[in-house]
C-alpha cells in the first residue's frame, strides 16, 4: 500500500482526492449559500425568502441548479463563440483552484507552498480576465461596458489590497500561509492592524463585483452588465464562480487577519473545537458581512467608486504600511 | 520524468501560442495568446524552481499590464482589411529586418562565454544556505544591491514624472470641480430617524411632502422613486428567474 501511494500513480490519487475533500464541501457551501444569501436578505427586509421547495425552502439551490440546467444555452449570433464559453469556465476555475493552498488547519493545505500569498494575489488578480472575456466575447454593448469598468475596478482596488497583504507580511516575515496564521497565535492581526482589516475587507468586495461595488453588473443601467447574454449553464457558471469567489475572498481575510484555525482565546471550551471549525465559522462570519453590505448599501456611483480607489485607499494604506514598518524596526519586533 | 513532460507540454504551449500572437488576424485574441505566453512561461519558472519570479511575472504582467494591454485592445475600432492592405507591400522589408536581427544574434550566441560556475549554478536555483527563493532574492537587492536597485527605481520615477508632466494640462478657469464631501453631505431636507419596523414613518409623525408632478412625463419610462425600490434593485442581479 505504501509503495503504491509512493508511485506517480499514487501521488496522482492523493492530490484528487485531497483536491475533491476540499472542493465538494466548497461547491455545497457555495450552493446554500445562495439560500442564505436569500434567507439573510429577506429577513433584513422582513420578507419570508424561498420556502416552497422543501423544509424551510433547504432544497432551492438544487431546484435552482436543475433549472439552470434543463434551460437552453444561447450562443450570440455575433458573439466570438470559443471565448463566449471560455469567459465563464475562467471565473470558475480561477476561484476553485486557489483553494489549492489555503490551509484549513495547521498542515491541512493541498498545497504549502512557500509562496503561498503571492499564489493566492496572482489568482485573484486573473479574476477579471473571465470578466472581461465574457464581455467582450458578446459582442453586446452592455456587455462590453459592463467588462471595462469591472477591469478598471478591479486593477485598481487589487492596489491597495496588494499594500494592505505587504503591511501583513511584513508583521510575519513569511509569504507562507500556515506561517502568516501561526504568526498570529499571540493576537489576530485584525487588532493591532484594524485600519488595513477594513480596507482589505472593502477592496474584497470590489474585487468580487459586489455590492455596493456590483457596478460591472450593474442592473440599472447596464441591465446585467459583462453576463447581459449568458443563459443556462453558461451563467450558472458565472453564479457559481461569484460565489465561490466571496468564499476565496472570506477564506483570505480570515488567513490574514482573523487568525485563521486559531480559536479566538487559546483557553479551555475554545481549544475545544477543532481548527477546521473555527475556519469554517469565520468564514462564515465573513459571509454574512457581505451579504449584510448587500442589503444595507446602496450602490457606488462609478467615479466615487474611482476615487475611493485611488485617492483614499491607496494613500492610506501606503502610509500605513510606511507606519507599520517604522514601528516594527523602532520596537525590535521585526521578525527575523 | 514528470519534470521533463510537463516542461516540454509548457514549452510546446508557450512557443505555440507566442506563434499565434503574431499570426492571429484579431488583436484582441492576440492579446489573449500574449497571456497564456506569459502563463506557460510561469509554468516553466516553476518548473526551474524559481517560484517568486513565476509568481511575480503572472502578478505583474499577466494580472496588470495585460489587463490594460486588453482594456485598450478591446476599444480599439480595427478595420481589417485596411489592417492586411500592405502586406505584400511591405513583407520583403519585414522579412529582411527579421532575417538581420536572427543573424545578431546568432552571432551574439555564438560567440558566448560561459563562466566556469555558471552551468552548475544555473542547475539549482534554489539558494544553497537555506534560505526561501524569496528571502534570497530579497537579500540580494535590498541589502547587497540596494542602491543599484534604488538608482533604478529612481530612473522609473523619473519617467513616470515625466510622462505626468507630458500629459498634464491646466485645466480652464470656467471649469467645473466636484466636491464628493458637499455631494454626499446630508442636508437640511434628509432626516434621519429611527422607524419602528411594522409601522412606519407616519408613527413618528413624519410626513413625507408630496414630490412635485413632473413638468411633462415624456416616455414609458415610469421612473417609480419611491422609497421600496431602492435597496431592492441588486435582488434582481441572481435572484433573475427565481421569483
Amino acid at each position: 500500500m505504501d509503495a503504491f501511494l509512493a508511485s506517480p500513480i499514487g501521488i496522482l490519487a492523493i492530490t484528487v482526492a485531497q483536491a475533491l475533500a476540499m472542493l465538494v464541501p466548497l461547491l455545497i457551501g457555495v450552493a446554500y449559500m445562495t439560500y442564505a444569501e436569500r434567507k439573510i436578505m429577506a429577513a433584513m427586509q422582513m420578507r419570508k425568502g424561498p420556502n416552497m421547495v422543501g423544509p424551510f425552502g433547504l432544497l432551492q439551490p438544487f431546484a435552482d441548479a436543475l433549472k439552470m440546467l434543463l434551460k437552453e444555452t444561447i450562443i450570440p449570433a455575433g458573439a466570438s463563440r470559443a471565448l463566449f464559453i471560455i469567459g465563464p469556465m475562467l471565473t470558475l476555475v480561477l476561484a476553485l483552484i486557489a483553494w489549492a493552498v489555503i490551509p484549513v488547519a495547521d498542515g491541512w493545505a493541498i498545497a504549502d507552498i512557500n509562496v503561498g500569498v503571492l499564489y493566492l494575489l496572482a489568482i485573484s488578480s486573473l479574476g477579471v480576465y473571465g470578466i472581461v472575456i465574457a464581455g467582450w466575447a458578446s459582442n453586446s454593448k452592455y456587455a462590453f461596458l459592463g467588462a471595462l469598468r469591472s477591469a478598471a475596478q478591479m486593477v485598481s482596488y487589487e492596489v491597495s489590497m496588494g499594500l494592505v497583504i505587504v503591511t501583513v507580511l511584513l508583521c510575519v516575515g513569511s509569504l507562507n500561509l500556515t506561517e502568516i496564521v501561526r504568526a498570529q497565535s499571540t493576537v489576530w492581526f485584525a487588532i493591532p492592524l484594524f485600519p488595513m482589516f477594513i480596507i482589505f475587507f472593502i477592496s474584497t468586495l470590489a474585487e468580487t463585483n459586489r455590492p455596493p461595488f456590483d457596478l460591472a453588473e450593474g442592473e440599472s443601467e447596464l441591465v446585467a452588465g459583462f453576463m447581459v447574454e449568458y443563459s443556462s449553464m453558461t451563467y450558472a457558471l458565472f453564479f457559481l464562480g461569484e460565489y465561490a469567489n466571496m468564499f476565496l475572498m472570506s477564506a483570505m481575510t480570515t488567513i490574514l487577519f482573523l487568525g485563521g484555525w486559531l480559536p479566538p482565546i487559546d483557553m479551555a471550551p475554545f481549544n475545544w473545537v477543532p481548527g477546521p471549525i473555527w475556519f469554517i465559522l469565520k468564514i462564515c462570519v465573513c459571509l454574512f458581512t457581505f451579504v449584510w453590505v448587500r442589503a444595507t448599501f446602496p450602490r457606488y456611483r462609478y467615479d466615487q467608486l474611482m476615487r475611493l480607489g485611488w485617492k483614499i485607499f491607496l494613500p492610506f494604506s501606503l502610509g500605513w504600511l510606511i507606519l507599520t514598518a517604522f514601528v516594527l524596526k523602532i520596537m525590535g519586533w521585526l521578525p527575523a | 520524468m514528470i519534470a521533463a513532460l510537463a516542461f516540454y507540454v509548457f514549452a510546446a504551449i508557450l512557443i505555440a501560442s507566442a506563434v499565434m500572437v503574431v499570426t492571429s488576424r484579431n488583436p484582441v485574441h492576440s492579446v489573449l495568446f500574449l497571456i497564456l505566453a506569459f502563463f506557460n512561461a510561469s509554468a516553466l519558472f516553476l518548473l526551474a524552481g524559481a517560484e517568486f519570479l513565476a509568481m511575480i511575472l503572472v502578478i505583474v504582467y499577466v494580472g496588470a499590464v495585460a489587463v490594460l494591454f486588453l482594456f485598450i485592445v478591446m476599444m480599439l475600432d480595427i478595420d481589417f482589411s485596411r489592417l492586411r492592405e500592405g502586406f505584400q507591400r511591405y513583407a520583403p522589408i519585414g522579412a529582411v529586418i527579421g532575417a538581420i536581427l536572427f543573424l545578431e544574434l546568432l552571432f551574439v550566441f555564438g560567440s558566448w562565454q560561459f563562466a566556469p560556475e555558471a552551468g552548475a549554478l544555473r542547475m539549482n536555483a534554489a539558494p544553497e544556505n537555506g534560505l526561501s527563493n524569496t528571502a534570497a532574492l530579497g537579500q540580494l537587492i535590498y541589502t547587497d544591491y540596494i542602491f543599484l536597485f534604488q538608482v533604478a527605481g529612481l530612473i522609473l520615477l523619473v519617467a513616470m514624472i515625466g510622462a505626468i508632466v507630458l500629459t498634464l494640462r491646466d485645466k480652464p478657469a470656467n471649469s467645473r470641480r466636484q466636491d464628493i464631501g458637499v455631494q454626499v453631505a446630508r442636508g437640511e431636507a434628509v432626516v434621519l430617524t429611527s422607524v419602528p419596523p411594522r409601522k412606519g414613518l407616519a408613527e413618528l409623525g413624519i410626513v413625507r411632502r408630496p414630490v412635485p408632478a413632473p413638468p411633462k412625463p415624456k416616455a414609458i419610462h415610469g421612473h417609480g422613486h419611491g422609497d421600496d425600490d431602492h435597496g431592492h434593485g441588486s435582488d434582481d442581479k441572481h435572484g433573475g428567474g427565481h421569483h
